[in-house]
């Protein structure tokens, strides 16, 4: 049986945490301004490798709810995040932290865009960030990779999952849904009888 | 383009939007097609230029992909009156896409916390642990693949793949990486 990732309230106490509201509005805004071509690798990177509030292990977790209900998975997980330390006040604080300066970024780089679009350089430079953004992605899966090793399935039954998943979707090209109630429903009833009490 | 938008037309397109919203499992990007469908196809209110536009700005932008549906909105505005009516489009469109998704993870984290010892949540979330994995490493695949459409494309596919090492092995500052793409972009090596 695995331990809980869920701490006791003194461990968790004597863990980093988003000290307030701003604490939090300010990190994910900062988060956020970071993650070019997507923000996940940003999260996973600042909250779990340098702020550490959260393990690797809890990070997935989270993450497999965000990637589960709909909307965009990124607004979702500091969406709980938030509430995980301050409730609804602070849902909507990470929550307007990764939206509302991006926001502003956006509309301005829409109003600049109309000049630049056709510049080759421009049109090259888009297409390196774009190449390194498709690294940073396939990276964060390989480093939470890691969290797998104390997996209640053990490791061969989680590589063969992953596996399949990846074959499923990057290869086959199957409509997400598809995969995740599949392998979804597969995955957990077998994690459901390996929790027996 | 000049179009002509009445109440019921921005309601109409703010029910649409909720919509998509509880269908966008995946991220509101799996929903696009289906925006180009209602916005440009059917309803004429947005040009395939500025759809395309949208959708590459915001991925070239820093933020959250969704932003894509915010310069939708605020095209759709923008030919339908002035500036005003383009943020109020931007207010429409990102209401939209994210009032139910919100509110609908809001309740199923915030039950799901509160019965985190529940044999039946633990089950899920670990459970889903090893496939939610996978997806990542899937989606870098796929992101990479729309950028390489032959072995003339090697130093892309070369740039992906040394990226993912070095992130996955260092803790090398992201930015230096794409900033590192950006001007291998820029001077036309890749």
């Amino acid at each position: 049986m695995n331990p809980s990732p869920d701490l006791s309230p003194d461990e968790k106490s004597a863990r980093p945490q988003p000290q307030s509201l701003t604490d939090l509005f300010v990190s994910f805004t900062l988060l956020a301004l970071q993650g070019f071509g997507g923000v996940l690798a940003v999260v996973q990177r600042e909250l779990v490798e340098k702020k550490r509030w959260m393990t690797r292990e809890e990070f997935v977790e989270e993450w497999a709810v965000a990637q589960i209900m709909p909307g965009p998975n990124v607004v979702n997980i500091s969406l709980m995040i938030g509430h995980r330390y301050f409730g609804l006040p602070g849902a909507m604080a990470a929550l307007a932290g990764m939206l509302t300066v991006p926001l502003a970024v956006v509309l301005l780089l829409a109003l600049v865009y109309a000049q630049f679009a056709g510049h080759p350089g421009v049109a090259g430079a888009l297409r390196g960030m774009g190449a390194v953004a498709a690294g940073l992605i396939a990276a964060t899966g390989l480093k939470l990779m890691g969290a797998l090793k104390t997996h209640p399935l053990g490791l061969p039954i989680c590589i063969t999952l992953a596996v399949l998943c990846f074959v499923g979707i990057a290869l086959l090209r199957l409509p997400l849904v598809y995969v995740l109630l599949g392998l979804g429903v597969v995955a957990c009833t077998l994690t459901w009888r390996k929790l027996r009490p | 383009m000049s179009i002509v938008l009445h109440w019921n037309d921005w309601l109409a397109m703010f029910g649409h939007f909720m919509i998509l919203s509880l269908l966008s499992v995946g991220g509101a990007i799996t929903t696009a097609p289906d925006m180009h469908r209602y916005l440009v196809d059917g309803e004429h209110w947005l040009t395939d230029t500025q759809f395309n536009a949208s959708v590459a700005i915001a991925q070239a932008a820093p933020g959250p992909n969704v932003l894509f549906v915010a310069l939708m909105g605020l095209h759709v505005g923008l030919n339908a009156g002035g500036p005003l009516t383009g943020l109020f489009g931007v207010f429409i469109t990102m209401l939209g896409i994210l009032l139910p998704s919100t509110t609908l993870t809001y309740l199923a984290a915030s039950w799901g916390h509160r019965n985190r010892d529940l044999r039946g949540v633990r089950a899920f979330k670990q459970g889903m642990t090893p496939i939610v994995i996978a997806l990542l490493v899937a989606t870098g695949w796929i992101l990479a693949s729309a950028n390489v459409t032959g072995l003339k494309d090697w130093p892309v596919a070369l740039l992906t793949v040394v990226t993912a090492l070095i992130v996955w092995r260092t803790r090398l500052h992201l930015l230096w990486l794409l900033g590192a793409g950006a001007l291998l972009g820029w001077l036309g090596w890749i």
